[in-house]
């Protein structure tokens, strides 16, 4: 603890700790001084000097911000001298700004409005000609006036400190200095959305909602972001009822004050054309409005009509708690036992070893104190960005070593140790490497179950390396990612981190895919457990239901979606669709109907989006964060826990009356709560097995970084921002054995062959791809076309 | 990071080498000045291509990279500024009061150029000077090449130009991509 010291501001005493500055401690008092440059998340740059105050002794104000205190100090922060250098800052700082607040976005909401009405003069000594700084073009996401910019150059630390990327610079001196990229250039930080909430002025303003709404306009709604399982707090801003700006919450725990461009560009998606507005019954292949009574009435009585072994219930992991639970509610409630959520998953060998959910393994800021990280099948600065944020803290300030075991290397905005990149069989044996010295690290006895998978391979020098950084360090934790999830041996990789952890003391970690994929654990969306981990006889082992790939392979007689769109988030589009067109009737509960759902399905209950419903999101460290509806949705829409409430009714179903969400949310608690203690700690019982050798070219079909649900996938400018999600990527020393030079030399198209579809698309030289593959992101709209994410794949000129 | 060997000369290499030899490992920002310099002395203006270069090389962001280059003066980052010398007359007060806006219409008619242009035969650039360059008890004054001529009348300068020209340059410009 640093000493502490008496200090008195505006004639208060206070008790604070030496050192602070003194924005700081009059923050924390809650004593206003007004500032620009600084932000409590980033370095102090005192360039405003729109903070100055009043100290006793100083010849002249100090700026608060960049003044430490001392014992004993004095400080006014509104006394006359202090006013009168804020007054004067201010006019300083209107020199060269236009003063075009009634066109300007950030009115109303702007901290040089603000400021300027608090603390400014009404009129100003500069009579000559302003500036004016030609805009920048820097991307779909950021719109640029900047001349508006007043220099704070907040922009610019937050690239620095926090993005770990500059991007942003000021360029030239003086009267000339311009923040800009200088050259031309798009932002392509995940995090760049950041700066429009950092900017205290409108130079940086959101480009896909410029000019929609003034902020006075609109309302503002706490709530969860709906696409990564960091649970980031954001808010939803709507205008006349629609979703129109999302903007980054606080909740130091979680995501501090950023969010990911993701959660906060995705809400376009939300308004998009294909939203279903009233139920629907395809009647002799034509579609039919109907009303909620006649299409509830219609899918319970399919529902009854069939063997329950002959449904199959296939939900979106970004559903709400309160939705999943009642979903597998009232599906089991029925005897429907055929229920899942893991739609990208293919391995499900050792489900039963899960614990109650795929839980991070420690809490979110607990990632800062680790000093070794092991990454297994994982794009973590994609994936999960504001866990990237924190992974990067940890390198920053305790020096963390982060080493990955991947199919692709990753461009990280920090220094690691080492990455070990290979074809997605190969990481196997790579992490297998791995386990094997950790086990002679620790002499320890080789598990039965992985003996052959062990003998197989050679430890080596890096693995030996990376198994002694993890049982050197202090913390250390294995985290297994979404591209391990989605790996055909995903339980060997599992047992494999487990071994690991085990024999170096490391925390076995999950980096979860989705906002509520621990969610639907909790809620028994899986064939095997019921809500609360629990494994009653109807579920039990030799009963279990069957899991997504099953459901897919044995078409079902009925599915029921909840917000699927199985050709962008089943593992493999080619089966998935042909799955559907088997199927007698397809339900499906959803916002969206683009062609190919009203192609597949024969009954569409229109659901409300993530922003127009209450319900509960839980988040990778098993957070609980409930959330309020914000918007309003279109009259027949209904948020999706009122739909499967009213069906639990029409299929007589005892103990559906739920009355609001938190009802639903509250008994699924309280069950939740029964449970002691969550741990991810398993015993490797099973045998687990090495890949199959495969030759010729393999996929690596990672999920595109704006494609993991339906909402994204529908926000326009995220894809605008993101062409390369669309391309086949593959290293230089690959096309020079494919013989696609002049393809790519000319960029032309390549054919892409899986299975029994041949599509074109663009290639990218990508030399962060390992030979032998190619990546082509899943989700997308061309791999909608192709099969399973991983596995052969041909690619011709 | 991509490498770019042949963007920057073996000379321009190895002054730069020479200059990160000066500073610790981790500071090789230390070096960007002079990193710009031997790009200067070699292509008389900052590409961007060689900025970009300098960058890779130091590994630093490229927007540092600009950020310095358009921060100074002495850097150009116009190719239209790539004279093999450079003329800048002082026109901050004392100059200006001693006459240097005859100095620089002199110059504009003897060259045939504007202030900002470079002679057609790429001998002259004739930068705009902004600032006071510390000289004022010698008013009017130019720099050519980084030198100082103080006390400057019409012949005088004629005298000095002429000197730089005939003498084949100061900075020897060869093609050297090794
Ligand atoms: S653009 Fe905004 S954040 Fe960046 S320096 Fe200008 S005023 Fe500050
Ligand atoms: S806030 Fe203190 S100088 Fe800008
Ligand atoms: S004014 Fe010209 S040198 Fe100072």
């Amino acid at each position: 603890m640093s000493d502490m010291i008496k200090i008195t501001v505006d004639d208060k005493e206070l008790e604070v700790a030496a050192g602070t500055m003194l924005i700081e401690v009059t923050d924390a008092v809650g004593i206003h001084v007004p500032r620009f440059c600084y932000h409590k998340k980033l370095s102090v740059a005192a360039n405003c000097r729109m903070c100055l105050v009043e100290v006793e002794k100083a010849p002249k104000p100090m700026p608060a911000c960049a003044t430490p205190v001392n014992e004993g100090m004095k400080v006014w922060t509104r006394s006359e001298k202090a006013l009168s250098a804020q007054k004067d800052t201010m006019e300083f700082l209107l020199i060269n700004h236009p003063l075009d607040c009634p066109i300007c976005d950030q009115g109303g909401e702007c901290e040089l409005q603000d400021l300027s009405m608090g603390f400014g003069g009404s009129s100003s000594s500069y009579q000559e000609i302003k500036r004016v700084v030609v805009d920048k073009d820097i991307g779909e996401l950021v719109s640029t006036e900047m001349t508006r910019c007043i220099q704070c150059t907040r922009c610019i630390r937050f690239g620095e400190e926090i993005a770990g990327m500059r991007e942003l610079g000021a360029t030239g001196r003086g009267d000339r200095m311009e923040i800009g990229t200088f050259v031309e250039k798009s932002l392509s930080s995940e995090l760049s959305g950041n700066i429009i909430d950092i900017c205290p002025v409108g130079a940086l303003t959101a480009r896909p909602s410029r000019y929609n709404s003034r902020a006075w306009e609109m309302m503002q709604s706490p709530s969860i972001a709906p696409h990564d399982s960091v649970g980031s707090n954001v808010n939803l801003h709507t205008f006349k009822g629609n979703l129109v700006r999302v903007v980054a919450g606080e909740n130091e725990a979680i995501n501090e004050c950023w969010i990911s461009d993701r959660d906060r560009f995705s809400y376009q998606g939300v308004n998009a054309e294909d939203r279903v507005k009233s139920p629907m019954i395809k009647q002799n292949g034509i579609w039919k409005k109907v009303d909620w009574n006649e299409a509830l009435e219609s899918v319970a009585e399919k529902l009854k009509s069939v063997d329950p072994d002959d449904v199959g219930v296939l939900a979106s992991p970004q559903a709400t708690i309160e939705e999943l639970y009642l979903l597998q509610k009232s599906m089991r409630a029925i005897g429907v036992k055929n229920i899942d959520h893991r739609l990208r998953q293919t391995d499900f060998n050792d489900q039963e070893s899960m614990g109650l959910f795929p839980w991070l393994g420690m809490s979110i800021t607990d990632i800062e104190q680790q000093n070794a990280i092991l990454l297994v099948g994982s794009n973590v600065r994609k994936e999960q960005p504001l866990l990237n944020h924190r992974i990067r803290n940890a390198v920053i300030k305790n020096n963390a070593k982060v080493m990955t075991v991947n199919s692709f290397e990753i461009d990280f905005n920090y220094d690691v140790e080492s990455q070990n990149i290979s074809s997605p069989q190969e990481i196997v044996n790579t992490l297998a490497g791995i386990a094997k010295a950790s086990i002679s690290l620790s002499k320890a006895k080789v598990p039965a179950g992985l003996s052959d998978l062990l003998k197989s391979v050679r430890a080596n020098s890096d693995g030996k390396a990376i198994a002694e950084n993890l049982k050197n360090a202090e913390n250390s934790v294995v985290f297994l990612g979404g591209l391990s999830v989605q790996h055909p041996n995903y339980s060997t990789l599992r047992a494999l981190a487990a071994v690991i952890s085990e024999n170096t003391g490391a925390t076995l970690g999950y980096l979860a895919e989705s906002a509520n994929t621990v969610g639907a654990w909790l809620a028994g969306v899986v064939p095997h457990r019921e809500e609360a981990g629990i494994v009653s006889k109807n579920v039990s082992s030799s009963k279990a239901g069957k899991n997504t790939v099953e459901m897919i392979m044995n078409p079902s007689k009925v599915y029921v979606l909840l917000d699927v769109e199985p050709e962008f988030d089943c593992d493999d589009p080619q089966l998935a669709q042909q799955a559907m067109d088997a199927a007698e009737c397809v339900i499906s509960i959803s916002p969206f109907a683009d062609a190919n759902m009203l192609t597949n399905a024969d009954i569409i209950l229109p659901s409300a989006c993530y922003s127009e419903t209450s319900g509960t999101y839980v988040n990778a460290e098993g957070v609980w964060q409930s959330f309020r509806a914000a918007a309003k949705s279109s009259s027949d829409v209904r948020p999706a826990w009122k739909i499967l409430r009213v069906l639990g009714n029409k299929l007589g179903i005892d103990g559906f009356d739920y009355v609001s969400s938190t009802d639903v949310r509250d008994e699924l608690k309280v069950a939740c709560d029964t449970v002691s203690s969550v741990s991810n700690h398993f015993e490797i019982s099973g045998i687990y097995i090495a890949p199959e050798k495969q030759d010729g070219l393999q996929r690596i079909g990672a999920v595109a970084e704006f494609c993991g649900d339906s909402v994204q996938r529908r926000a326009t400018a995220l894809q605008k921002s993101a062409p390369e999600q669309e391309v086949v990527q593959l290293n230089s020393a690959e096309v020079q054995r494919l013989s696609l030079q002049d393809t790519v030399e000319n960029s032309s198209l390549v054919t892409v062959a899986q299975g029994n579809e041949k599509l074109s698309m663009p290639v990218l030289v990508n030399d962060l791809i390992p030979d032998g593959c190619v990546l082509i992101a899943s989700g997308t709209q061309s791999s909608s076309e192709l099969g399973s994410a991983f596995g052969n794949i041909e690619i011709t000129s | 990071m991509a490498s770019t060997p042949n963007v920057l000369s073996k000379h321009e290499r190895d002054d730069i080498d020479h200059w990160l030899k000066r500073y610790p490992e981790d500071q090789s920002q230390s070096a960007l000045l002079a990193a710009l310099r031997a790009v200067m002395h070699e292509d008389h203006y900052l590409s961007i291509e060689k900025m970009d270069a300098v960058a890779d090389y130091l590994s630093l962001p490229k927007i540092t990279v600009y950020e310095v280059a358009s921060f100074y003066s002495m850097y150009e980052m116009d190719e239209k500024a790539a004279g093999k010398n450079t003329i800048a007359v002082c026109t901050n007060v004392s100059c200006m009061l001693n006459g240097s806006d005859k100095i620089v219409e002199h110059i504009e008619e003897k060259l045939g150029i504007k202030m900002g242009e470079t002679t057609p035969d790429g001998e002259f650039f004739f930068k705009i000077e902004e600032e006071c360059l510390a000289a004022c008890c010698g008013a009017p004054m130019m720099q050519v090449n980084h030198v100082y001529h103080e006390n400057l009348t019409p012949e005088k300068v004629d005298e000095i130009l002429e000197s730089v020209k005939t003498k084949p340059s100061l900075h020897k410009k060869e093609a050297n991509n090794g």
